[in-house]
């Protein structure tokens, strides 16, 4: 590895997630340090870019709870040439897709109205404010995703192999002790 | 003491005693307390439970299974709409949805009042004379919007079914084209006084040189499987007719059960006497309930006979009797393996094979199942002798086939042909035009394009159970895979996972395509599919579940590439509409409370 | 009927011999060497459902489970075109029902999910069908929770096989299949299902749980964290 490398953009964030995939992603501790030789952060919780432009690889955590979700998503799918589904949550819709077998209606009545202590509970209906969908997604539902890593979170070591493996043009494969969806 | 206190036990014990309290009868006594009560009522269930001495989750188990059973109380009039493609091109569809409005009543519910309820089944049998509907299991054919008009009224009105006008009812036999079996002349009986006169050893060796094959699908040698059965050891021997015909676009077998049913009943009788069989059972696809009543009176006059019953014609040790068995709705049952088990009162499962029925079929004793035409056919060969069969078709396919033609032709019906007749002949002879193309031996048969019209009905070409749909060049062919695969997962009995599950994704991907939402990514995943189905399930049905659409793909691959209308991957779901709970629910509709499904990609 | 030869058959090229009447994966497994499989349990008669027993057996698909052994035949198990058909069966079962391991009990002792470890499925790749199952927690000291039922039916044949009791039947058909109970109220607290039944530690999947078990072993001890389950002879599934 004598010739300069060109620096691999890498741009990540999170959804319908709990931040949970990112600390995991952060659990690679000094290999983070070996990690920003070989790559550039683009638009991610790590750095606070807003916006992703054009990138190598985009990391989704969290699933698609409501249009901002896929708006997001969207826009990383269109400027990462490699799309990572990262975590639970991402992979299959997580802990926020267990509302699914309830309808949306049901759930707001819940929340906003059921509720005790709520005197004339309303729905927000602020435009500011993203509408939720009718079922949370994994986002394989909706765009086209190139790599997985499961688990809730993925270990650290996980999602440093995934990325090893790719930075080195290996189909990454996790194997025993690093794949798991708990 | 559970009879006088449980209210149905009125009408459920003369079933119960009809049946000898026989668990084996199950379905039968459900489809009979149905019958009466227009639901199977979870009280009725805890009599049955307690009467048969079976757990009542396995009464429950059997009556999930089959479609024409209810746990659930149905409208009082149950209309079901038949939708093969045949249906679907004759406009059943708009008929349907025109008596769902005229009835308040949204197709799948029942009304309000209880009065209706309104659904699609798979297909009835009837595509000569389509479009076709169910009500209250009896067939109605030949729907125009003024039958439809009158339907609904008679159902408003509260007219008993029995009371609607009888040419409501009228079912033809459409016989196009005679040869050797339909010709008609048949003495009750003759076919076994050849038997008893050349002798049972010399009959069986007749059948073997008459290379009959069956014609139920698989196409196995008639004479090796009675040979088979008649070989394997057994506390008894039984011998079952397949007329559960659920092959959509197949009606023949209708057709033989109206008008020839002593030659198939003499046909069940000679395999008896071959196999040492006392007992033998037609399962009647719960469709064709309405030839019950014929198909018995047709029974009893054989028995008056001397052709059934004890001592038949005079031979002291020649003891044999038929009982019909009705299906409830699932086409899977015409499966071998599984229509005995259906036989057996439990769900139409497929068993593991081996062992085949031939030594573990009913009840695990030794069973020759074979298709209606199969046995009308073996009477021929009684009568006139295995070389004279044998000369008839070609070398490798002896004897004639009868086709149920349907589709765009302007003379559908029952052709009946010696093997080898081309495609080209049958489609010049039932006056089709413009044939785009020709699906054979039905949903999970082949679908042939023009090119393919010279090629021969034969097992060692085409090999059909029957079926015959012609398309014309105005026909959608994606729509036609897309029905049958809708058909498919419909009828998978849910026993293994790739059909079970593959068959419902399969639908998934072809709907997505159809509202032009495909991909080649898409394109890709259904041609993966395809693979797994055909090569990890457990039966016929998973195996040829995928035959239409990669036929279609094959042959037809226009119909497909205009569906393939997105470059990229997009949602199979509409996002937009995922969000439309949530704006009804805050009143939104400013452009942030709406989605793009196809989101332009920079 | 030579001692010196008995039956055999090659298994991805290791001999594997066999007896009088046992299947394939039967065979394999007294050999010790693993074929996937979900619906097969030594201890019941083979059923044939779940497929992820396939395997190629002189050419020919087909489930080792319940596809007798013959003497010469040559098996291929471990096989990427194999494998990759049981991987898609794999997630076809994952988007059937509603599997979401972190809240699960089974999890690191469930089958399903230690075989999609072994196949190295990554995702379930398909549409998810999101089913609505509700969960019956009517027992007192047992839970089910159809959601993550795979239809093996291994417990309704411990319950009528074993336990005398047919607690548990399959009903509806093709995807709207699903697991009934032996009541009227269609509640497991109704029927006479009890903790020493068979059928309660049956299930490869999480589906009969007992109650009041919070994720009694710690993550990293559970069956399939210590080693895979190709290495796990069956049964010793903890927490079953
Ligand atoms: C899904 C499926 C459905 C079938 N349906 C029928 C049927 O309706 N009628 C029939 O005769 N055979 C049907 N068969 C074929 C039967 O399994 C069996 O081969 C046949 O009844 C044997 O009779 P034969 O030898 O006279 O053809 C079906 C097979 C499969 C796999
Ligand atoms: S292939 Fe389909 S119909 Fe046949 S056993 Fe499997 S699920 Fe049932
Ligand atoms: S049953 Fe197994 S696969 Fe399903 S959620 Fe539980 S641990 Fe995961
Ligand atoms: S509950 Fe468990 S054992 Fe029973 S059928 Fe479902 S997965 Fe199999
Ligand atoms: S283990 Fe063989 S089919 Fe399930």
């Amino acid at each position: 590895m004598t010739a300069p490398i060109k620096k691999l953009k890498v741009a990540t964030t999170s959804l319908a997630g709990c931040f949970g995939c990112h600390m995991s992603f952060l659990d690679i501790d000094e290999r983070l340090l070996d990690l920003v030789q070989l790559v550039e952060f683009d638009r991610s919780p790590l750095t606070d870019i807003k916006t992703c432009g054009p990138c190598d690889i985009g990391i989704i955590e969290g699933g698609l709870c409501n249009a901002e979700n896929v708006h997001v998503l969207r826009e990383f799918r269109a400027n990462c040439t490699i799309l990572i589904a990262m975590g639970a949550c991402s992979v299959n819709g997580g802990l926020p897709a267990q509302r699914n077998h309830l309808s949306l209606p049901v759930i707001l009545e819940e929340v906003y109205h059921a509720q005790h202590g709520l005197v004339d509970g309303f729905i927000p209906n602020d435009p500011e404010l993203p509408l939720p969908l009718d079922k949370v997604h994994p986002i394989h539902e909706v765009v086209k995703v190139d790599y997985f890593i499961p688990g809730c979170p993925p270990s650290g070591d996980a999602i440093w192999k995934v990325l090893t493996d790719l930075l080195a043009g290996r189909q990454p494969e996790l194997g025993h002790g690093l794949i798991h969806y708990d | 003491m559970v009879n006088q206190t449980n209210p149905h036990a009125a009408y459920l014990d003369p079933i119960l005693a009809r049946h000898r309290h026989n668990p084996a009868d199950l379905l039968q006594i459900l489809i009979a307390a149905q019958e009466a009560h227009g639901h199977i009522h979870t009280d009725a269930i805890d009599h049955l439970s307690a009467a048969l001495d079976l757990p009542r989750a396995k009464i429950e188990g059997v009556a999930g299974f089959y479609s024409f059973l209810h746990l659930k109380p149905q409208g009082q009039y149950r209309v079901l709409f038949s939708d093969n493609i045949t249906d679907r091109m004759l406009g059943n569809m708009e008929l349907m949805n025109s008596l769902c409005s005229q009835l308040w009543v949204e197709a799948g519910k029942v009304s309000e009042d209880g009065l209706v309820s309104i659904n699609t089944t798979s297909c009835t049998g009837m595509c000569d004379q389509g479009p076709a509907l169910l009500v209250n299991n009896i067939a109605i054919n030949r729907l125009t919007q003024e039958r439809i008009n009158a339907i609904a009224e008679l159902i408003r009105e509260r007219v008993p079914v029995s009371a609607w006008p009888a040419e409501f009812f009228a079912i033809e036999d459409n016989i196009r084209r005679r040869d050797i079996l339909l010709d008609g002349h048949f003495q009750s009986g003759s076919a076994l006084a050849a038997l008893l006169q050349r002798g049972s050893d010399a009959t069986l060796n007749e059948i073997k040189a008459s290379k009959l094959r069956g014609r139920g699908g698989a196409g196995f040698s008639t004479g090796m499987k009675w040979e088979f059965c008649r070989n394997a050891t057994g506390d008894a021997h039984y011998v079952v007719c397949n007329a559960d015909e659920g092959e959509p676009g197949t009606f023949k077998d209708r057709v033989l059960l109206n008008g020839y049913a002593d030659r198939v009943f003499e046909g069940m009788t000679l395999c008896a006497r071959i196999i040492g069989a006392k007992q033998g059972f037609l399962y009647l696809r719960g469709e064709y309930r309405y030839l019950l009543e014929h198909l018995k009176a047709v029974l009893q006059h054989r028995r008056q006979q001397n052709l059934l019953g004890k001592g038949i014609l005079g031979q002291a040790d020649f003891d044999f009797d038929i009982e019909i068995h009705l299906g409830a709705g699932a086409y899977v049952c015409g499966e071998e393996s599984a229509l005995i088990e259906s036989l057996e009162g439990k769900r139409g499962t497929p068993r593991n094979r081996p062992p085949f029925p031939v030594t573990h079929g009913y009840l695990n004793q030794p069973t020759v199942v074979n298709n209606v035409e199969t046995f009308a056919a073996t009477t021929l060969i009684a009568e006139n002798g295995g070389a004279w069969y044998a000369g008839i078709g070609t070398e490798t396919s002896s004897g004639t086939k009868i086709l149920s033609v349907s589709g765009d032709c302007e003379r559908p019906g029952l052709y009946e042909y010696p093997f080898g007749v081309t495609i080209a002949q049958v489609l010049a002879d039932c006056g089709a035009h413009n044939t785009q193309a020709v699906q054979v031996s039905g949903a999970s048969g082949v679908c042939l394009a023009p090119n393919e019209f010279q090629r021969r009905i034969a097992f060692d070409d085409i090999p059909t159970a029957g079926a015959f749909m012609v398309f014309d060049k105005t026909r959608d062919m994606f729509e036609v895979a897309r029905n049958f695969i809708h058909f498919f997962a419909h009828e998978s009995c849910g026993f293994c996972t790739p059909c079970r599950v593959g068959t419902s994704l399969l639908c998934n991907m072809m709907d997505k395509l159809a509202g032009g939402h495909g991909s080649p990514y898409d394109f890709a995943e259904i041609e993966k599919l395809n693979v797994l189905l055909q090569s990890t399930s457990h039966c016929g049905l998973g195996h040829s579940a995928c035959n239409p659409v990669l036929d279609t793909i094959a042959k037809f691959r226009p119909a497909y590439d205009k569906r393939l209308a997105q470059k990229d991957f997009i949602p199979a779901f509409d996002l937009d509409r995922a969000l439309s709970q949530a704006r009804q629910m805050t009143g939104r509709d400013d452009t942030g409370a709406h989605l793009e499904r196809n989101h332009e990609q920079s | 009927m030579s001692k010196a030869n008995p039956p055999s058959f090659t298994l991805d090229g290791k001999t594997i011999p066999f007896g009088e009447g046992q299947t394939i994966i039967q065979a394999a497994m007294d050999a010790g060497v693993y074929i996937p499989h979900l619906c097969f349990n030594p201890e019941f008669k083979p059923h044939g459902s779940c497929k992820l027993c396939t395997v190629k057996a002189d050419g020919r698909q087909t489930a080792s489970c319940t596809q007798q052994a013959k003497d010469g035949m040559v098996v291929e198990s471990d096989i990427k075109e194999i494998n990759d058909e049981r991987r898609a069966l794999l997630q076809m079962l994952f988007v059937e029902g509603n599997h979401f391991c972190p809240s699960c009990e089974k999890s690191g002792n469930c089958q399903l999910q230690a075989t999609a470890y072994e196949l190295d499925m990554m995702s379930p790749h398909f549409d998810h069908f999101f089913p609505d199952r509700p969960l019956d927690a009517s027992h007192p000291d047992y839970l089910l929770d159809f959601n993550r039922c795979i239809l093996c039916s291994l417990c309704v044949r411990a319950s009528r096989d074993v336990d005398g009791k047919n607690v548990f039947a399959l009903s509806g058909r093709g995807i709207k299949s699903h697991l009934i109970v032996n009541a009227k109220s269609g509640h497991l607290a109704d029927t006479d299902f009890s903790g020493d039944d068979k059928a309660a530690h049956v299930c490869p999947v999480g589906v009969i749980l007992k109650k009041r078990v919070g994720f009694a072993t710690p993550i990293g001890q559970r069956s399939f964290d210590e080693q895979p389950i190709s290495a796990t002879p069956h049964p010793v599934v903890k927490g079953a």
